[in-house]
């Protein structure tokens, strides 16, 4: 997974980014409010794929629990929502996704490849099964009820988890860390041959992914205003990031995020305008992208710009 | 109490006889065909469905109808992998990666089968009353569907079991599983017969649907709770191995049955929890090796 690298020159040069991001962070100022609610939820799966990436693209590990740590968030928002300020909500919303992270990474981490990624999804089916035994039998009540937080506040909330995510993956890329676990990805068994602490690098990182998706999930809580173990650990939640990465492409770095900022908006406009074909028509879409764009979207576009590109120098 | 012990016993072993049928299936097309089939539990309701339907409309017997569910969804799933895992097995640059992303291909199909059967029979709880009188087993009654729909899943089961041990092709089949380079040195042809086992395990599942359809209520979402309980029997009984899914089953049987007369609410998390600390601490399951 060379290609995995990242050198500067392939991210997004830093004045633009930081346009965009003004443009962005502005964008209240001048969009209806529906496109700030629609923003909102593309920087979320935005968030939650690229945060898969940052541990499952480079090592390879297939995590089907990014909807345990999304829920874990929403359920933290549920309970302190109305007693702690929001900034401080979403900060415990992630650093309980990361702890349990910790928890299930230093589990379940030694396991390979396929198992791996039963037993992550069975994590959050388990959860997911407990808490509504537990809602039902012990608590007797089912579901929570969530505040509302203006849609303005939501949005820069969700930018700020954004930019801080992309930081953290370009600093991480960039640093010894990135490299072990590009290693880790590549040869396990020589990285912690090379001295490299396979578990203690593959559970931080997994850690911290789980931190941008708890504090995804611990905002994004406060858009619905009702919540249960159904809605908050809905398992479409693992699979929609790693389609989303593969739809973009995990060879490059922005592959992932024009994957989700596409596949987000396609995803609310079928929900809206098919509501009856829009699961058949997510399953169509995941298996064509696997047969037949095994390098995303992105690959896709590079193939076609050079083929295209090369075709005008053969006529000339 | 040794009643209570007994109806347990029994009603786990009912239960138990169905979910080594499917879980044969699926061992059967990761073992062998390598693919972690997560729409297993489609193939399940599609037999039920074919099964309702037939039953229903033309007034056809469900038993009758594993005749016909059989070869339907074996050419179903022999189509589905030529044209869907044959590809990507070929264009898969490892083994490894193979497993990955034909997992994440059979999750598409899941939604595909899925949402075409709630198109065509509407996702509506659907069902039929087939067999319903009872019938005493030392003393437990049951449904007469139960019993006949376990001792046909137990037939099945061995009947494919002796198939793949002593016929030629069953031979074929185990060492395709064994080391599918070398087999294809012997001249087997594992394209062939890679198609054939997830064909085969595609009708392992149809059938266990047309028992299904005979004993519960069906839904075209049903077919994912089998999914999950093929997957927990196969990873118990090892995965790969057949006689260890065939056991595995009724155990699985017996602790539901176990599990859901102390708590019913709590039978799915016993499953779950049996499978994270099966996979924490003998990952490879009773019987693997």
């Amino acid at each position: 997974m060379n290609s995995l690298r990242v050198t500067p020159k392939s991210f997004l040069l830093p004045g633009i980014s930081l346009l965009i991001l003004v443009l962005l962070a502005a964008s209240p100022l001048y969009v209806p409010p529906y496109t700030i609610v629609l923003l909102t939820t593309i920087f979320m799966f935005v968030i939650l794929t690229v945060s898969w990436v940052l541990f499952s693209g480079p090592t390879g590990y297939i995590s089907l629990a990014p909807a345990a740590f999304f829920g874990v968030g929403i359920y933290i928002t549920a309970m302190l929502g109305k007693d702690l300020p929001l900034l401080v909500v979403v900060g415990i919303g992630g650093l309980a996704s990361f702890v349990l992270a910790l928890l299930i990474g230093f589990l379940t981490l030694r396991l390979r490849g396929i198992y791996f990624a039963i037993l992550t999804f069975g994590l959050v089916e388990l959860i997911r099964h407990f808490l509504l035994f537990w809602e039902t039998n012990i608590t007797g009540t089912r579901g929570r009820i969530v505040v509302l937080v203006e849609n303005e506040h939501v949005f820069w909330i969700m930018l700020g988890i954004f930019v801080l995510l992309m930081l953290t993956t370009y600093f991480l890329r960039r640093s010894k860390f990135g490299l072990a676990l590009q290693s880790i990805g590549e040869n396990e068994e020589a990285a912690a041959h090379r001295g490299i602490n396979v578990t203690m690098v593959k559970v931080i990182t997994f850690a911290i992914s789980a931190f941008f998706m708890g504090a995804a999930g611990a905002i994004m809580a406060t858009k619905w205003t009702y919540i249960d173990p159904y809605i908050a650990f809905n398992p479409l939640f693992s699979f929609l990031p790693v389609l989303m990465a593969i739809f973009g492409g995990m060879g490059q770095i922005y592959g992932p995020l024009v994957g989700s900022v596409v596949f987000a908006y396609l995803d609310e406009v079928l929900t809206t305008k098919f509501p009856y074909y829009y699961m058949l028509i997510f399953g169509v879409v995941l298996v064509v992208s696997i047969l037949y764009m095994p390098d995303g979207l992105v690959g896709l576009i590079q193939r076609l710009w050079r083929r295209r590109w090369r075709g005008q120098h053969a006529s000339t | 109490m040794i009643e209570i012990i007994l109806e347990v016993v029994v009603s786990g072993l009912l239960m138990g006889g169905i979910y080594a049928l499917i879980a044969m299936g699926f061992s059967l097309q990761y073992g062998v065909a390598r693919v972690l089939n997560i729409s297993h539990g489609e193939f399940i309701m599609l037999g039920a469905f074919i099964t309702w339907a037939m039953y229903t409309v033309f007034g056809i017997n469900p038993l009758v109808s594993l005749a016909i569910v059989g070869p339907v969804i074996f050419i179903i799933g022999f189509l589905i992998h030529r044209t869907v895992f044959t590809r990507l097995r070929t264009s898969s640059p490892s083994p490894a990666a193979y497993e990955g992303s034909s997992m994440l291909a059979a999750f598409g199909l899941m939604f595909i089968i899925q949402n075409v059967a709630i198109l065509i029979w509407g996702a509506e709880v659907q069902g039929y009353s087939y067999l319903t009188s009872s019938v005493n087993i030392g003393g437990v009654v049951f449904a007469t569907n139960r019993l006949v729909a376990t001792l046909l899943a137990i037939g099945i089961g061995l009947a494919f079991y002796i198939f793949l041990a002593r016929s030629r092709l069953g031979k074929a089949i185990r060492a395709a599983a064994q080391d599918p380079t070398t087999a294809g040195l012997m001249g087997v042809n594992i394209k062939l017969v890679l198609t054939l086992c997830f064909g085969l395990g595609a009708l392992l599942a149809g059938f266990g649907g047309s028992l299904i359809s005979m004993m519960y209520s069906i839904q075209p979402a049903m077919g994912f709770q089998y999914t999950i309980i093929a997957i927990i029997v196969v990873v118990l009984g090892g995965l790969g191995s057949i006689p260890g899914s065939f056991i595995g089953g009724f155990i699985l049987g017996l602790v539901g049955s176990i599990v859901a007369y102390w708590q019913p609410a709590l039978s799915l998390v016993a499953y779950y929890m049996i499978f994270i600390l099966l996979l924490l601490i003998r990952p490879k399951g009773i019987m693997g090796k």
